[in-house]
């Protein structure tokens, strides 16, 4: 750190500074309050995480709608046949914990900025913040507990996708 | 607390809608996420919950709703895409009117591509 130069911040020709040096007049930095980073990190996890998630939900729409039968195709041997591949696996989970994380974020945002009172606030995001658990936590157990073909008490259930015994 | 701003910060134009469009369509994505992954547990009840369930999306109205849903997500993909270069890119702020138009441009083309194909396999004879 140079000698203290106070710049107009909105001065369109500010001297060219080396980045990471005096760039941000420390009156304007945001960090270093009792939120730490989280806000800078958020603000970060929606940009990695939205390319991911624009080549992920790509994917997924275009294997599961547009390819061969499309639509008409999905039933319960389509996710049987999917999920038997450990790559399926892999690709929905990550789709699942970004896009509701990512989702999560996006909601948060939205309530801090609408919501005027602290506790309409409050309960919006435990709300919110449930309804994200719950769901994060069903659809992970969904995808490493499925059984293509289930049978209860010794009877196979219909339309499952068993071996040929 | 006040309950009318002294001024306004919607400046209109390009940069506002984009960024109305953005929440919307965010907010429509996260709902219908919320309901598509509690649908697809129904694999773990039995075959014939998910298939029973999973066949609703099959009627002629719901392929209008996949194909509205299938836009929100196209436009919020794009735009945020030109979002990223807005913040990342050095010239990005400059050029966010352009790349709003491109993002227009792109998602109607990707429309008309996918509309087509899904709106034909999911109307078309069964």
């Amino acid at each position: 750190m140079s000698a203290t130069e106070i710049q107009s911040p909105r001065s369109a020709k500010a001297p060219a500074a080396k980045v990471g040096s005096n760039r941000i007049a420390p009156q304007y930095r945001r960090n270093g309050s009792s939120k730490g980073n989280f806000e800078m990190l958020a603000w970060l996890f929606m940009r990695l995480s939205g390319v991911v998630l624009v080549v992920l939900i790509f994917g997924h729409l275009f294997v599961n709608l547009l390819v061969g039968e499309g639509i008409h195709a999905i039933d319960f041997g389509f996710v049987a046949g999917k999920w038997a591949d450990p790559f399926w696996q892999i690709w929905d989970l990550a789709m699942l914990w970004l896009a509701m994380l990512h989702g999560t974020n996006g909601v948060r945002t939205i309530i801090n900025d609408y919501a005027e009172k602290d506790a309409t606030r409050l309960w919006l995001k435990i709300v919110l913040y449930a309804a994200t658990t719950v769901i994060i936590i069903l659809g992970t157990l969904v995808i490493f507990t499925f059984d293509p073909c289930p049978v209860v008490n010794g009877v196979q259930l219909p339309g499952g996708f068993c071996p040929a015994p | 607390m006040p309950t009318k701003p002294a001024g306004t910060l919607y400046r209109g134009r390009e940069g506002m809608w984009s960024w109305v469009g953005h929440r919307i369509t965010g907010v429509v994505i996260f709902f219908f996420l919320l309901v598509h992954v509690l649908d697809t547990s129904l694999v773990r009840v039995s075959p014939e919950a998910y298939t029973a369930v999973i066949g609703a999306y099959k009627n002629p109205l719901m392929a209008l709703g996949e194909t509205g849903l299938v836009a929100a997500i196209v436009f919020h993909a794009f735009n945020g895409l030109r979002i990223i270069a807005v913040d990342f890119w050095k010239k990005g702020a400059k050029y966010q009117r352009q790349m709003l138009w491109a993002v227009l441009i792109l998602w109607a083309v990707v429309m008309v591509g996918f509309s087509i194909r899904h709106l034909s396999l999911a109307l078309g004879g069964h």
